[in-house]
């Protein structure tokens, strides 16, 4: 039986309302004390985290980690180390692989996959991602899959998406949509702004994404059915919805690292690392993100980790293809630019990576509460440094935080009990869907 | 001399004295175009590559026809014929041929940013020959250049650009040169053709041509691509023609000593009336030849640079070895 002990550390568990200074016992995997001075006995490990902050697992619902198909760019094994080592313990893959997550088979296979971290499938609305016919969604679900998404598209037919979340309600997980319609984006590449104009890029127009949006939310409305839309990016769409909200509509949003931090001036470099889908938004749109944080219109903040391979994204910058990984920039660049930027108290930051969008897949993690599975995440929150490549864990290094200094760095996380990633030692390489009670055991560098 | 640039990508970011240095220098060079000779040896040795990955017949005779009157030894690259079809990125077809020892590469490109693309990543200067939608610097200095011959110094000169500004890099370069230059500029085009915010590059916008150019100085006229139509953007061309065509008779309402420029090829009766193409307020010609001398200006400035860039190596390295 494993028993880690964290001592010392100021444990912030904003599901519990915990900002204290405290110790954590973990015993056998799960959460078995918090308090101010444990006292415990065949303590395995001992972790000191004077100075550091104690808090969940993070848990990012957004995340692509391409496999099946492209495992150049990604594999879920790569990309699990790569969630680690930014502090993420649970995340939920989307199904826009080669061949796409639509049948049982591949959610099973997603699932059992070797992973440092725990990776939950999302499975396809629709077959092939076509947007033609429903997949099986009651076995999808049996089989593990924890929404459904044809994330990269929106469902294009406007009455196969209400029978989708009609459908989605009766099988209790939320739908989760991709919302841009794609004869307003056409095959633009930047935001509709000065900047695509001086950039001479093609634009797409705020209202692709918010169409969509208000399509999506008038079907949730009809259905009953619990919507939960993807990276909003524009003031527009945080305001639909936060007025379906007030409307009393069981609707969530997130939103992404890069939609609060950079604006679409960044596209003049024609840099592709920061060519992303939607694409990064006007100055206004930022401000309107923050809000939508602020005041809870926002309901979580995913990475939509989007690795690309070098020689994919080292292209002209409409051949790039879009994304940026972020499952290790989610947590710096949230210090940075929400806590740092006065946006978001710590544990108001913290519970929109945590137990706020483990809510919205009704998932039991995202939390520190006794007898809750050990996923932890400690973090020195007074080192700033300068990201390089050779720092991220995830196969593909097209990042826009390259060569800029992001505060706070994860030092030690822990997913099952067992410390799957430690500072100085990196990313332990366990294992813990295979560990206590299934088999593999763990070099532990605490 | 102003001009320091090692390559020359857009003109957005330069300065009036930079401009002015490109104007001054095609001025020394249009006069060695109207001599019995026309070549000067001023590039000997230096050896430019032409990469067209977009098709452009004119653009890219105006430049082999300044590399070849400076002497330069030209390669030429073109997509249809390339190994981009084969599958090469961008950056492997520009390595290549900068394994070749290219000292300059002019590039016309279907993707905006592509000549900063290579810009990044190759040691060879890289002149923008028209990237995207983006801009196409060497045609808006031409067209510059032309103003210039004609009204003079351009500060508080009234330019009217009509026609297709969002598809257009012409219109985006021009921009950034005639407000360099202290112009006045009034984009003229249907709604659906003006780019978001354009008015944030300092430009005003009209959709009514007879009052935007009852005053103009200079009335430049964009190409109108037919397919545009089946995009969507326009109702027909019919229409555009009668709502912005430059006819004779709208060309009566403009000021007597009106310019009238267009970037070439002419849609003859959809953007512009034959009898105003070829009338005598028509100067279209006139910014053919002046390209040469423009593009001779631009290849000659950037290879003075890097010669500069040599002789700096050069001394550092006696310094060293001393």
């Amino acid at each position: 039986m494993k028993r880690i002990l964290i001592r010392g550390g100021r444990v912030i568990d904003p599901a519990a309302g915990t900002d204290d200074t405290l110790d954590v016992l973990i015993d056998d995997g799960r959460i078995a004390e918090v308090a101010g001075s444990i006292e415990a006995d065949d303590v395995s490990t001992t972790v000191d985290a004077d100075g550091r902050i104690v808090a969940p697992g993070l848990v990012d619902i957004h995340v692509h980690l391409r496999e099946p198909g492209n495992e150049d760019a990604e594999t879920i094994e790569s990309g699990s180390r790569a969630a680690v080592h930014g502090g993420v313990t649970t995340v939920a893959a989307m199904p826009n692989t080669e061949p796409p997550i639509d049948t049982a088979s591949w959610v099973e296979f997603v699932a059992s996959r070797k992973a440092a971290a725990r990776v939950l499938p999302v499975a396809a609305i629709t077959v092939g991602r076509r947007g033609e016919n429903l997949t099986e969604m009651a076995e999808l679900r049996t089989a593990g899959a924890v929404a459904f998404s044809d994330d990269g598209c929106s469902v294009l037919n406007a009455a196969l998406m209400r029978r989708a979340l009609d459908y989605a309600r009766m099988v209790g997980v939320p739908v989760v949509s991709h919302c841009e319609d794609p004869a307003l984006s056409g095959n633009g590449t930047a935001n509709e702004g000065l900047s695509s104009t001086r950039a001479g890029l093609k634009p797409v127009p705020a209202a692709a994404e918010e169409v969509m949006v208000a399509r999506d939310l008038i079907l949730a409305g009809t259905t009953g059915a619990r919507l939960h839309v993807a990276h909003v990016s524009t003031a527009g769409s945080v305001e639909l919805v936060r007025r379906a909200k007030a409307d009393g509509l069981p609707v969530t949003c997130e939103t992404c690292p890069h939609y609060f931090s950079l604006t679409d001036e960044e596209v003049l470099t024609y840099d592709s690392s920061v060519r992303v889908n939607p694409p990064l938004r006007s100055r206004t749109d930022v401000e309107a993100i923050r809000e939508g944080l602020r005041d809870g219109t926002i309901d979580a903040i995913a990475s939509d980790h989007a690795p690309h391979t070098h020689e994919d994204k080292e292209v002209e910058f409409d051949a790039a293809p879009p994304g940026m990984i972020g499952l290790e920039t989610l947590l710096p660049v949230t210090l940075t630019n929400l806590v740092d930027g006065g946006v978001l108290d710590l544990p108001a930051a913290l519970a929109l990576l945590t137990h706020r969008p483990a809510g919205i897949l009704g998932l039991p993690h995202g939390t520190l509460a006794v007898g809750s599975e050990a996923d932890v995440c400690i973090v020195d929150p007074t080192t700033s440094r300068t990201i390089e490549a050779s720092w991220f864990r995830s196969k593909s290094k097209n990042s826009p935080w390259i060569g800029r200094k992001l505060r706070g760095t994860v030092t030690t996380t822990i997913c099952r009990g067992e410390i799957v990633s430690a500072e100085n030692g990196g990313d332990t390489g366990a294992d813990p869907s295979a560990s206590p009670g299934r088999g593999r055991k763990l070099a532990v560098h605490a | 001399m102003q001009w320091t640039k090692r390559h020359l990508l857009g003109l957005e970011g330069l300065s009036r004295e930079e401009i002015a240095t490109v104007l001054d220098t095609a001025a020394i060079f249009k006069e060695i175009l109207g001599r019995p000779v026309k070549k000067v040896p001023t590039l000997r040795g230096v050896t430019i590559a032409n990469l067209f990955f977009e098709a452009s017949t004119r653009t890219r005779m105006s430049f082999e026809l300044a590399e070849k009157r400076l002497s330069a030894d030209t390669i030429n690259f073109s997509a249809s014929t390339s190994s981009v079809k084969k599958g090469e990125t961008l950056r492997d077809t520009a390595r290549n041929i900068e394994a070749m020892m290219v000292d300059m590469v002019v590039m016309r490109h279907s993707s905006a940013g592509a000549p900063h693309f290579l810009a990044k990543h190759l040691d060879a200067s890289i002149v923008n020959a028209g990237d995207g939608t983006h801009e196409h610097p060497t045609q808006a200095l031409l067209d510059l250049f032309t103003m210039r011959e004609h009204v003079g110094e351009l500060q508080n000169r009234k330019v009217v650009i009509v026609g297709d500004i969002l598809h257009s890099r012409v219109a985006r370069s021009d921009v950034w040169g005639l407000k360099a230059l202290g112009a006045e500029v009034t984009l003229v085009g249907p709604t659906t053709f003006m780019p978001a915010e354009i008015e944030g590059m300092g430009a005003s916008v009209s959709q009514d041509l007879d009052r935007a150019a009852e005053d103009a100085d200079i009335v430049n006229i964009l190409r109108i691509q037919r397919e545009r139509q089946e995009g969507g953007f326009l109702p027909s061309l019919r229409e555009y023609t009668r709502l912005f065509g430059v006819t004779s008779e709208r060309v009566a309402g403009m000021r007597d000593d009106v310019v009238i420029m267009h970037p070439g090829p002419i849609n003859r009766g959809v953007e512009l009336a034959p009898d105003v193409a070829d009338g005598e307020r028509s100067v279209i010609l006139e910014q053919v030849t002046n390209g040469v001398a423009v593009r001779m200006a631009v290849l000659f400035l950037i290879s003075r640079v890097r010669a500069s860039e040599r002789t700096e190596d050069a001394e550092l390295l006696a310094e060293v070895s001393i």
